[in-house]
């Protein structure tokens, strides 16, 4: 359950060197200017990252976008990281926070909207060590704790635009786990999204109330297309079960949280990836720079905390992804808003 | 048109019902052979995720469901062989035992997903397979004879089930051992032996109805049998301990939980009221229950270990 690899920065050493043999170009000593500046940035200690985190570091999902965001950010600066994962159990999840603040992490990431109350009690008693949690927009006014959420909203509306659009016979499915969340904000986007593009096409929408129950997903997806639904999408890690019957039908399928194209090679039209990175390197930087957090960051198309990747093994007509990438460039530009608060 | 269009949903919705019922009847009619023969087994979810997780596991390494459904059937045994250990020999409280089971399937089930497989990879699920000429009936052969196999499975055990409890040799040392032990015993029949063999059976059935849920998803996920194992104990109590009462509380139950999850989709309840309907099925369970164990009567020797020394 526990990884822990070590991220040695080479190029982060040698770009300081670079910088150095620049800098001092009128020394005549620009050799050793350059080794000891290097030798400097080999020797700072790295920042000290802990993660604790729901379900597995590969579930194509949730967990895994911070996981692939560290290790994207891991590239690029030194860094130690230590995982702990599979920790459903908030019980557990808080001993293994207050395991790492303890052990004097500079920053625990507690990646999870479930964590919020094990942060705000821990973070008090430890004011020295940065905490994160998401998704959430809550920092308990301790300047310690930083908090991120996600506009899940946006890639909800683009693809609501573009399955509006490939739809024929004017009616979509979505299945949603329980009705909040970054879920609820996807689902409320595809809605707005659907409207924008088609006025009169029907949207129907069905919370099956749990994040597990595969086959009442699956149901679901089936249920949606008895009611004439031709093109699919839903949220969260049971909709693993309503992919399985989208392949079965081949009806195109749209995704999110993570790349869902492994699901349906040829049915998934497109995923909404959450991407960390973005918020991460602001992070790193103000705890490198002395302040531990107090900000709520928000991933959004425009920052770059989303993205949308396309599945080239599908077919989408050229017109349609026109509109869709129409969408995105407005979302991002700011010219178009889903209308969702 | 709309006539024709509420038929086909309606058709839709029956069959959704059947396709749920399937999991529920086949541990249900296992566990109702147990209970018949004074075992309680609060496991059963738990056998039911070790099932589901073998039979996914098994056909994603072989690409056969065959295999798959094999390996479910060896792994309901080898559970069904710990708990008989547990509570043939060792004479433990079925009741808690029973729940360590379940705990151990979900925690057991979960670490092995996550260590073996980690991001889900759907699997070939199993294919609807209907029958000939029957299913090729208007209306009737979509809603009963357009299933896959294993719902077929689980509704053609119910006379089978019915038949060796009834009129089988077998099926009265079930009844026996359940009734009054000791009085069995004194005949020769063996009660541990007997219990031996509904415990290895129900097991059986009951990773067969975790298999039927991740072979017709094609997907295995932490916890995918959600309840259902704890619902089809309670469909035991439900349909009195007989198999045809343990049908028919599983198609209603079935059929409800579509009639749901139909509402919804078509959007007639949205919101709170959605999430309130959900319950409608456990709610329908907790009536009947309350009203048929006012008249039915549980096997009187259940979940009470048997020494002849006692």
């Amino acid at each position: 359950m526990k990884h822990i690899y070590r991220l040695a920065a080479l190029t982060t050493a040698v770009a300081l060197g670079a910088t150095a043999c620049s800098s001092g170009s009128d020394d005549e000593e620009t050799p050793e200017a350059s080794s000891s500046a290097a030798a400097v940035g080999a020797d700072a200690e790295p920042l000290k990252v802990a993660v604790v985190a729901p379900s597995a570091s590969n579930d194509l999902a949730f967990t895994q976008s911070m996981i692939d965001s560290l290790n994207a950010i891991g590239e690029e600066r030194e860094l130690d990281v230590d995982v702990t994962d599979g920790v459903f159990v908030v019980e557990d999840a808080a001993a293994a926070i207050r395991g790492y603040a303890e052990d004097g992490y500079d920053l625990v990431l507690a990646h999870g909207s479930q964590y919020g109350s094990s942060v705000q009690e821990i973070a008090a008693e430890f004011p020295d060590v940065a905490f994160a949690w998401g998704t959430a927009a809550d920092t308990f006014d301790l300047p310690n704790v930083s908090s991120y959420t996600v506009r899940s909203d946006e890639g909800g509306y683009a693809f609501g635009v573009m399955a509006a659009a490939l739809s024929e016979s004017g009616t979509l499915g979505v299945i949603g786990p329980v009705e909040v969340g970054d879920a609820k904000l996807y689902v409320d986007g595809f809605v707005a999204g659907a409207s924008a593009q088609d006025p009169s096409i029907a949207t129907n929408v069905t919370y099956t109330d749990s994040f597990s129950d595969v086959k009442l997903a699956g149901e679901a997806a089936t249920a949606h297309l008895s009611n004439g639904a031709d093109v699919l999408t839903g949220s969260a890690q049971m909709v693993v079960g309503a992919t399985g019957v989208a392949v079965e039908a081949g009806v195109p399928w749209f995704g999110t949280q993570s790349d869902q194209t492994s699901l349906g090679p040829d049915i998934v039209v497109a995923s909404q990836v959450y991407d960390w990175t973005p918020f991460l390197g602001e992070l790193f930087d103000s705890i490198e720079g002395g302040d531990l957090g107090g900000e709520v960051y928000t991933a959004t198309l425009e920052n770059g905390g989303l993205s949308i990747a396309y599945n080239d093994g599908f077919d989408l007509p050229a017109d349609v992804k026109e509109l869709g990438d129409t969408a995105i460039a407005g979302l991002t530009d700011g010219s178009v808003t889903t209308g969702i608060e | 048109m709309d006539d024709l269009f509420s038929t086909s949903i309606i058709v839709a919705t029956l069959a959704a019902g059947i396709r749920f019922a399937a999991p529920f009847l086949l541990a249900a009619l296992g566990e109702t052979l147990g209970q018949r023969s004074g075992v309680l087994n609060l496991g059963v979810e738990g056998v039911m995720l070790i099932g589901a997780f073998t039979a996914y596991y098994a056909t994603l390494q072989t690409g056969q469901i065959g295999t798959g459904i094999a390996a479910a059937l060896a792994a309901g045994l080898v559970m069904g062989g710990l708990y008989a250990f547990i509570t043939l020999v060792m004479q433990a409280e079925q009741g808690i035992s029973g729940i360590g089971i379940y705990l151990f399937g979900l925690g057991f089930t979960d670490l092995l997903f996550q260590k073996l497989v980690g991001t889900p990879l759907p699997i070939q699920g199993l294919p609807s397979a209907p029958i000939p000429f029957l299913s090729d009936i208007p209306i009737l052969g979509e809603v009963f004879f357009n299933h896959t196999v294993l719902v077929y499975v689980a509704f053609l055990l119910v006379p089978v089930v019915w038949f060796v409890i009834n009129k089988t040799t077998f099926g009265l040392n079930i009844r026996a051992v359940g009734e009054t032990p000791e009085a069995a015993d004194t005949l020769g029949i063996s009660v541990n032996r007997t219990r031996l063999v509904t415990i290895l059976i129900s097991n059986a059935l009951a990773a067969l109805a975790g298999a039927a849920i991740a072979l017709e998803a094609g997907i295995f996920q932490q916890n995918i049998t959600a309840g259902q194992g704890f619902i089809a104990v309670a469909l035991v109590y439900f349909g009195a301990w007989k198999a045809v009462g343990v049908m028919s509380g599983a198609l209603l139950f079935g059929v409800v939980s579509a009639v749901v999850l139909q509402l919804k989709t078509v959007g007639i309840v949205t919101g709170a009221a959605s999430s309130l309907l959900a319950m409608a099925p456990a709610l329908l369970t907790i009536v009947v229950l309350v009203t048929v164990s006012r008249r039915a009567r549980a096997p009187s020797a259940l979940s009470q270990p048997f020494s002849r020394a006692a």
